[in-house]
């Protein structure tokens, strides 16, 4: 794992930092610096989304690499931001909790760890809000 | 005066009853229960350790009290289970609440009462017109060898509390110290698990020093434990604080409100910010509360603090984070070998 890609993204996984353009009132996470719609006319400004939103959709993930083994079963999902965007995350419940259309809100949560001497990396994780 | 600007507590949702971990050990359940007066303590998620539980208390903190997080000039985390041995745990909280890059940041060790000295540092930064605002944070996720007495009580969680000069919801009075050099509990460094010297390492140990600082802070204030409303003592277990209690002077219903070990376990440095957190979710106005943490070394940090008509203003909402009752209820239980997985004692190939 490279220490500084990561810590280059560290802003917008730790604080869910992305955009917005005042023109047209889109978000966009992860952060973009043209608006598709506007494109030249378009004002993006920095934005730190709120982190409250719902279960687009999601899977279990029931296998998964080394590091996220313990883990399993867990739940990633596409959430859908109360700003109209969206992103995939893991939701911390049981497969059994789940359901598409769930209240979740924003959690700061381990995401990896480069094993037992490297660097431990953090972000957003979404819990039932 | 210098006071609690705001503050917010984080429990994980997980739970192990005594009785279980008894079982597997072979060991009265009921007994040990009743003994130690703790019936069951929180454990922690696979991805949660002292930055995160640290990062949501200051969140809750921020959420009660929107402010300014460029004016936050120093955080300090005190903690026992710092997931780096180098790399400081209050620059991540710093990070994540949008504190940095303006701030001075240090992580604080004093066993249990490293969020305790965590205040007083921030105290003396606002008394000294250093900064506005001190961010000061007492978590751990403690560990407890398996199968040694410490397993039953060892929890995870924290508190945050936010220092400051104006309209604090709870104005600090005073406070004071009493430490000496006691090797009662102890972790070299690459330990994964601590000593101690012996099972109720007590009398020497906490009860002289909880018992130091309270008749110091008592003596120094002018007062008796009638004057307060609330008394918040270290809980390691139920059976020390409620005896400390007893020896000063404390009555049970005082005590009552911040003892939240009985469903929580000992959360070290997050015991008495917890226990704070608690009696601010019931304070009214005018409330007064005395406060003593105790870590093994060994010292103790009192504090007289009085609760202030801001905590019911409008620029205080403490329904928007959740209180210590509300993290405590729900729990989902895990049997002893879930738990064994979630606190990595089972070795992985
Ligand atoms: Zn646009």
């Amino acid at each position: 794992m490279s220490v500084p890609r990561y810590w280059r993204k560290q802003q917008n996984r730790y604080r869910l930092r992305g955009t917005h353009c005042e023109t047209c009132g889109r978000y966009f996470f992860p952060p973009r610096n043209l608006c598709p719609t506007c494109r030249r006319d378009g004002t993006i400004v920095d934005y730190e989304f709120k982190g409250d939103g719902k279960v687009r959709t999601y899977s279990i993930i029931r296998t998964a690499s080394e590091d996220y083994d313990l883990q399993t079963p867990f739940v990633l999902a596409v959430v859908e931001l109360e700003e109209g965007t969206c992103l995939t995350a893991q939701v911390i419940c049981t497969p059994e909790e789940v359901y598409i259309g769930m209240p979740v809100k924003k959690a700061f949560r381990r995401i990896i760890a480069d094993g037992d001497a490297g660097v431990i990396v953090y972000g957003t994780k979404f819990v039932p809000a | 005066m210098v006071g609690i600007i705001s503050y917010g507590a984080y429990i994980p949702r997980f739970r192990i009853k005594t009785e279980e971990i008894a079982r597997v050990w072979g060991a009265d359940g009921a007994e040990i229960a009743r003994g130690l007066g703790v019936r069951e303590k929180s454990v922690p998620d696979f991805d949660e350790d002292t930055i995160t539980i640290s990062v949501e208390a200051a969140r809750g903190a921020l959420a009660r009290r929107p402010l300014d997080p460029g004016e936050i000039g120093a955080i300090y985390v005190g903690s026992e289970s710092h997931p780096y041995a180098v790399k400081p745990s209050a620059a991540a909280v710093g990070e994540a609440i949008g504190a940095t890059p303006v701030m001075t940041a240090a992580d604080c060790e004093f066993a249990c009462k490293a969020g305790t000295a965590a205040i007083q540092t921030g105290m003396g930064l606002v008394k000294s017109g250093m900064v506005t605002y001190a961010v000061a944070i007492g978590a751990d996720t403690a560990q407890g060898a398996p199968g040694d007495a410490l397993e039953y009580t060892a929890s995870a969680g924290g508190a945050a509390i936010i220092v400051g000069n104006d309209d604090p919801i709870a104005e600090i009075n005073h406070t004071c110290s009493y430490t000496t050099d006691t090797p009662d509990f102890w972790r070299r460094e690459g330990q994964e698990y601590p000593s101690h010297g012996g099972r109720f390492s007590g009398d020497p140990a906490y009860f002289k020093h909880v018992q130091g600082a309270a008749r110091l802070m008592l003596e120094q204030m002018g007062t008796t434990p009638s004057d307060y409303d609330y008394a918040v003592f270290h809980q390691p277990n139920a059976k020390f604080p409620t005896k400390v209690a007893g020896m000063l002077g404390f009555s049970r219903e005082q005590i009552t409100p911040g003892l939240a070990v009985p469903r929580l376990g000992n959360t070290y440095s997050g015991a008495v910010p917890v226990g704070i957190s608690a009696t601010l979710d019931i304070a009214k106005p005018g409330d007064r509360i005395f406060v003593t943490s105790y870590g093994s070394g060994a010292g103790s940090d009192a504090f007289d603090i009085t609760v202030t008509d801001v905590i019911d203003s409008d620029v205080f909402n403490r329904n928007a984070a959740p209180t210590v009752e509300q993290l405590l209820a729900n729990p989902v239980y895990l049997d002893y070998a879930l738990y064994a997985k979630h606190k990595g004692k089972i070795l992985m190939q």
